[in-house]
């Protein structure tokens, strides 16, 4: 009796209190960044105005006159969404026949997938320069949104295959035998039935291509650079200017931190795989 | 129209041969069922039909086409699944008139079916709900309404009143045969209790281990079953199997009694034993009989007002023109 009293006094006020601790300390590098983007970058580095200081908007206005912040943003937007609408149209109808239609060899063939994932990066990193530039690809919007969806397209694939195994294979069969083809049974019952896993799949597959920073750094010089390479940009030549570097982070993250707060039901149901309903 | 003919098809999973060569004739507007013990491939064999499973080998003809390569949405099939696989998103409505959608049918002419439909099926209170919204019998009904506005050439029910209660079951059981009569069209009808079978069947197949045992009327199945196993799975209770001198008299290796073809006597007959567990159903009483030598159990079925009390002594008279006599092989000699 004492042990069930204590658990569920601890469920009432514990958990919630270690999930606030947690909590706050993921914030706060965000806190930390937002905050000192408001500061000069004298201010930045001075302990006595770590927490008091006077606030500028000076960063802000300093990066949107010095760089095309809009133009990094656009090119962020623009590949994300073609990235992920690609690794959606490329992952449904895979995830679908291996959900509905196995072999013996799909087991294999998503461990495979995964597989790639394991693949060190850098490993590929001259042959890729070499080719998006021999072939005059490098710094194009086009070959970032390829780059850019199949680096998420395993992970798309295998949140999409785990949604579709949900549905009941009678389902499927019984609008077979309703007259539906392959087709029809996508957009009558697949999409319809799937579509929280489908949204949660979308953003987060978003949210990847959004933060991706590796190839899209050094894949891209001007004319397809995201928002990373934005703040990268801002790292190299001129120091440790935190304040500004802070400007520009938030302004990079900003967006997504928004979006992924009004989607967060979507996303904890994503992040589960569907786990928690 | 729905003539169903199936030409020497086997099915296997793997190296596991499920369905052996088999041949069937399923005539336009008969109601057929599939019965045999759990795993004995009746969902396969339905399942072949309908075109969700491909066969190994061999020809499956509706109304003399060829459908073995044809899928299942092109065979003009309707089928009514045990877990009713109905569309959860969907109200009642939509799932109803989703066949006639899928075939372009004209609105106006969707909405007088499903309304009729719904009508037929008293599912009228419930068309805007959602299936999770509906009770057991009422989402059974929803998934015969969708089958059976496209007017389909046979409809396929996989076990469709398994998941109902006993009470429920007995009155879909009826209202699929008054929709069989009114339609008077082809039903394949999967089941593994042979009650529901017998009551419900034009023709019987019995199956075993992916092989016809015997196909034939209820009647046919009960008066002269083929071999043992169909002796023994026909019938409720189950026929008495005596092996034995006492089959030996009768020139058999064994013999099989209806329980119902058994005259009991408190003086005289020709086995006795003494009463075990008694069943009173009202109308007649089942008396469970041990000790007679014959079998360890002789179940004999006597007129309600008969009583005998537990342990004690009871005569047997078998009805000797009804006797089933089986070689040692288990097939039906004469
Ligand atoms: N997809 C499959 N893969 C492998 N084996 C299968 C598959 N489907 C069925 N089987 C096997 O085929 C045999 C027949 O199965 P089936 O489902 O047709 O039996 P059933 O007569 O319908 O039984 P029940 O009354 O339990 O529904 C079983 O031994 C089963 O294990
Ligand atoms: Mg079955």
């Amino acid at each position: 009796m004492a042990i069930v009293a204590e658990t569920s006094r601890f469920s009432k006020t514990g958990r919630p209190i270690l999930a606030w601790i947690v909590g706050l300390i993921f914030f706060f590098p965000i806190f930390w960044l937002v905050l000192t983007s408001f500061k000069t970058d004298a201010d930045a580095v001075k302990p006595e105005h770590l927490i008091f200081f006077t606030p500028t908007l000076e960063n802000y206005l300093n990066m949107t006159e010095n760089y095309d912040y809009w133009r990094f943003a656009q090119n962020s937007v623009i590949t994300s969404v073609f990235a992920t609408i690609f690794a959606l149209v490329v992952g449904i109808p895979c995830a679908y026949a291996m959900a509905f239609n196995p072999t013996r060899a799909t087991k294999d063939v998503l461990m495979w997938m995964l597989s790639t994932k394991m693949l060190p990066a850098a490993a590929v990193l001259y042959p890729m320069t070499f080719i998006t530039k021999s072939v005059g690809l490098f710094d194009t919007h086009f070959m970032v949104i390829v780059v850019l969806c199949l680096i998420n397209l395993p992970i798309v694939i295998w949140m999409l295959f785990t949604y579709f195994k949900e549905i009941p294979k009678d389902i499927i069969e019984a609008a077979q035998m309703d007259g539906v083809n392959t087709w029809g049974e996508v957009r009558e019952i697949l999409i319809p039935l799937a579509w929280g896993g489908i949204v949660s799949t979308a953003l987060l597959c978003f949210i990847f291509c959004w933060n991706e920073a590796y190839w899209t750094v050094r894949l891209t010089t001007t004319e397809a650079a995201t928002l990373s390479k934005l703040i990268e940009g801002n790292r190299a030549p001129e120091g440790l200017f935190f304040g500004r570097l802070s400007a520009v982070s938030a302004a990079a993250v900003g967006p997504i931190v928004v979006l992924g707060w009004f989607c967060q039901k979507q996303l904890v149901q994503g992040l589960t795989f569907g786990a928690v309903k | 129209m729905g003539r169903i003919v199936l030409d020497t098809v086997t099915k296997s999973f793997g190296d596991a041969q499920v369905i052996p060569p088999l041949d069937l004739t399923i005539e336009d507007g008969e109601f057929a069922v599939f019965v045999g013990p759990s795993g004995c491939g009746k969902s396969t064999l339905l399942r072949l039909i309908a075109g969700l499973e491909d066969t190994t080998s061999g020809k499956i003809a509706i109304d003399g086409n060829d459908v073995t390569q044809v899928p299942p949405s092109k065979r003009g099939l309707a089928m009514v699944f045990q877990s009713y696989a109905l569309y959860p998103h969907m109200s009642v409505r939509k799932n109803i008139a989703f066949p006639m959608r899928m075939a372009k049918m004209d609105q106006a002419e969707i909405d007088k079916k499903v309304e009729a439909a719904a009508t037929s099926l008293n599912l009228l209170d419930y068309l805007d709900k959602k299936p999770g919204q509906l009770s057991g019998g009422q989402r059974q009904r929803v998934a015969i309404g969708r089958a059976i506005v496209r007017e389909p050439a046979a409809f396929l029910f996989d076990e469709p009143l398994s998941n109902l209660d006993a009470a429920l079951r007995v009155g879909m059981r009826m209202e699929i045969l008054e929709l069989h009569k009114k339609l008077n069209t082809t039903m394949i009808y999967v089941t593994h209790d042979q009650v529901e079978a017998m009551t419900m069947a034009d023709k019987i197949v019995v199956l075993r281990a992916g092989n016809i045992e015997q196909v034939g009327s209820p009647l046919e199945l009960y008066r002269n079953p083929r071999n043992l196993f169909v002796a023994g799975f026909i019938g409720s209770p189950t026929m008495n199997l005596i092996t034995g001198a006492a089959a030996g008299s009768h020139g058999a290796e064994t013999i099989g009694v209806r329980p119902e073809h058994i005259s009991v006597s408190a003086t005289e007959g020709t086995w006795s034993g003494t009463v075990g567990v008694s069943e009173h159903l009202g109308s007649d009483t089942f008396f469970h009989v041990h000790g007679t030598g014959l079998a360890d159990t002789i179940t004999v079925r006597a007129d309600g007002e008969v009583d005998f009390k537990y342990g004690e002594t009871i005569h047997l008279t078998p009805r000797s023109d009804v006797i089933h006599r089986f070689d040692a092989q288990g097939l039906r000699l004469g």
